[in-house]
């Protein structure tokens, strides 16, 4: 709960809990190799993609106290930017063809800042007019955007509707096509990691000072001639973003979209795994992402009515790890 | 009156408000010289912290404006008002209650060199800063308590962190809504000496109940009585008014 750190340690535990956990993902590739479980590759990326969207959520959540429910939008843009570059660099059709001409491409380096840079220009867009409210109301209205933003997807018949799109093929990083799981698993990796250094950086820095202070006592920030909106918006946009960013990623990994991907359920899913895994702290969503991907994976294979079994098991989760998941551990590594 | 040869910091004009049928404020007009303290006295309801929303932003007024040295700022936001050196604490303590009590004042004292859009750099390391805090702290008296969660702060430590970080901003007014409220008597004491050495550097809009702690530190007091002004003149003027006597100091007195 309080974010006044006590006099810590250079070195804090639950610092180098994080470092092992990043070295024990660096690994996984050839441990799972050795092991014959290669075949968990894609789930894992899968893992560290949707890891990546509620890091993101946990920026505006967390650190900002902005609970969003429309978070589906950005992760579904994403995935259907990347999407659709791909189907028209493989049929050799425009994506855009008026006012002017925007071709498809399979780099993934135009992909991914393309996938960015669409969500993020919707994210400004929604955070522009729902930042205007506050609790309920914000949660309502992120959610209206994301319902229509689902309704609008499923009107273009050259996507598939609700069928959902089959990509043509993996993209290219660079030139080099990214043919086998492990270099896809690779890439999704650092992209996570630099996104955690980058936001670890920026929630410290006089920016993220001001986010969480606004999040405390807004009234306090406005007294000091903080401008608080601009600075609430820019956290949605970015959030936005790198949430479009994951979206592309699902869609590399399971080359498929579908507009599942933008219902509201992803969104609820988004915010579980940050609340599981312990708000505003950016790495425990990342957690929170892998127990409750692992948790459906594992249930379903059991019972096909996984769902009413982990409905209960995260409610449990949540009332014993009211800091989540994360937030209990780093005590307890304080403690101990 | 010898006011009005000086240009007033701050200049309140006609400012009025409704809740409904009541007026809360009636056409309160008040100047604030630079450097000068001003006290607005009045009985529980009279309408001060509306007065001073109102000053600072939070409330939209009906009619009326306030000027800031010379500028119409009745339009602009609170954080813009703020920025221009509107500096402000209230009735019911303000704070980043989950900070430590250096991450408050440090919030404000980043507000004086840049704007937060700043990414890559731990504010906390930022050594320019870091000076500036540490002296504010010593200055507050709250160095030994800076890392402390500002939640688990006693009531008379928090209404000084409140104070420090309004300070911290270097603000050219300062707005200050009852702030020996819940103070004992020694505290209450402190809070007037470092009122006092404040006087002649930033002007003060003091709003206050504790009449010697209004005595001692106004130089002109305004009397407001359900929403209006019914006196305004120097310290001594008012102590001498009868009719303020009995409508507000003989009730204060007995209370
Ligand atoms: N938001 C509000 N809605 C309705 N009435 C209000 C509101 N704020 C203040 N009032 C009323 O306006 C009057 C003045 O209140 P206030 O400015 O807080 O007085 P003071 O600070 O002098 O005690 C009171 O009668 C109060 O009940
Ligand atoms: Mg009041």
């Amino acid at each position: 709960m309080a974010e006044a750190a006590a006099p810590a340690p250079r070195v804090r535990p639950d610092g180098i809990l994080a470092l092992g956990g990043v070295c024990l993902l660096a690994v996984a590739p050839p441990v799972l190799e050795a092991l014959q479980a290669d075949y968990l590759l894609p789930t894992l990326t899968r893992m560290l993609a949707y890891g990546l969207a509620a890091a993101a959520l946990d920026l505006v959540l967390g650190y900002g106290g902005l609970v969003s429910f429309g978070h589906s939008a950005f992760l579904g843009t994403g995935a259907y930017v990347a999407a659709a570059l791909l189907h028209h660099a493989n049929r050799g059709t425009p994506v855009v063809a008026w006012p002017f001409v925007v071709s498809g491409t399979s780099e993934a380096l135009i992909i991914l800042p393309a996938a960015a840079a669409v969500a993020g220009i919707l994210a400004i867009l929604i955070g522009a007019i729902s930042l205007r409210t506050r609790g309920v109301h914000f949660i309502m209205i992120t959610l209206a955007f994301a319902q229509m933003v689902y309704f609008l997807v499923l009107a273009v018949p050259e996507y598939g509707g609700t069928d959902g799109l089959m990509l043509p093929g993996p993209w290219r990083v660079g030139g080099f096509p990214v043919q086998s799981d492990a270099p896809r698993y690779w890439f999704a990796f650092v992209l996570v990691l630099l996104f955690m250094l980058v936001a670890q950086r920026a929630i410290q820095a006089r920016y993220g000072l001001a986010l969480r202070g606004a999040r405390q006592n807004e009234r306090r920030l406005l007294a000091l001639g903080y401008p608080v909106f601009a600075i609430r918006l820019l956290a949605f946009t970015l959030s936005g973003a790198c949430t479009g960013v994951a979206g592309a990623l699902l869609a590399d990994v399971a080359m498929f979209v579908s507009p599942d991907l933008l219902s509201w359920q992803r969104s609820g899913e988004l915010i579980i795994m940050v609340v599981l895994g312990g708000q505003g702290t950016l790495i425990g969503p990342l957690i929170g992402a892998f127990v409750l991907l692992a948790l459906e994976e594992e249930l379903s294979a059991v019972t096909e009515h996984w769902m009413l079994v982990l409905g209960p098991i995260l409610l449990l989760c949540v009332l014993l790890f009211r800091r989540g998941i994360w937030g209990m551990v780093s005590r307890a590594a304080y403690s101990g | 009156m010898l006011h009005t040869l000086a240009e007033p910091l701050l200049a309140v004009r006609g400012l009025t408000r409704r809740f409904g049928s009541l007026v809360a404020v009636s056409e309160v007009s008040l100047d604030l010289l630079a450097g000068e303290c001003h006290a607005v006295i009045g009985p529980n309801g009279a309408g001060k912290s509306t007065l001073m929303g109102m000053i600072a932003g939070e409330i939209v007024p009906d009619a009326g404006t306030v000027l800031l040295g010379g500028e119409d700022i009745g339009r602009l936001s609170v954080a813009a008002r703020a920025r221009r050196g509107v500096g402000r604490t209230f009735q019911i303590t303000e704070l980043c209650s989950e900070f430590s009590v250096r991450q408050n004042v440090l919030l404000a004292v980043q507000t004086r060199f840049a704007s937060p859009f700043h990414f890559l750099r731990r504010a906390d390391r930022l050594s320019r800063l870091a000076a500036h805090v540490d002296a504010a702290l010593v200055a507050a008296g709250l160095i030994d308590r800076a890392e402390h969660p500002a939640a688990i702060l006693s009531h008379g430590e928090q209404r000084q962190l409140e104070l420090a970080v309004v300070l911290a901003c270097r603000p050219r007014v300062l707005l200050l809504d009852e702030p020996a409220a819940g103070l004992g008597l020694s505290e209450t004491e402190e809070l007037a000496n470092r009122l006092a050495a404040l006087k002649g550097r930033i002007a003060m809009l003091l709003v206050e109940h504790d009449m010697d702690t209004v005595f001692r530190l106004a130089d002109r007091i305004t009397v407001l009585a359900e929403g209006r002004v019914i006196a305004s003149g120097s310290a001594e003027d008012i102590r001498a008014d009868r009719a303020v006597r009995e409508a507000y100091l003989g009730e204060m007195v007995d209370a």
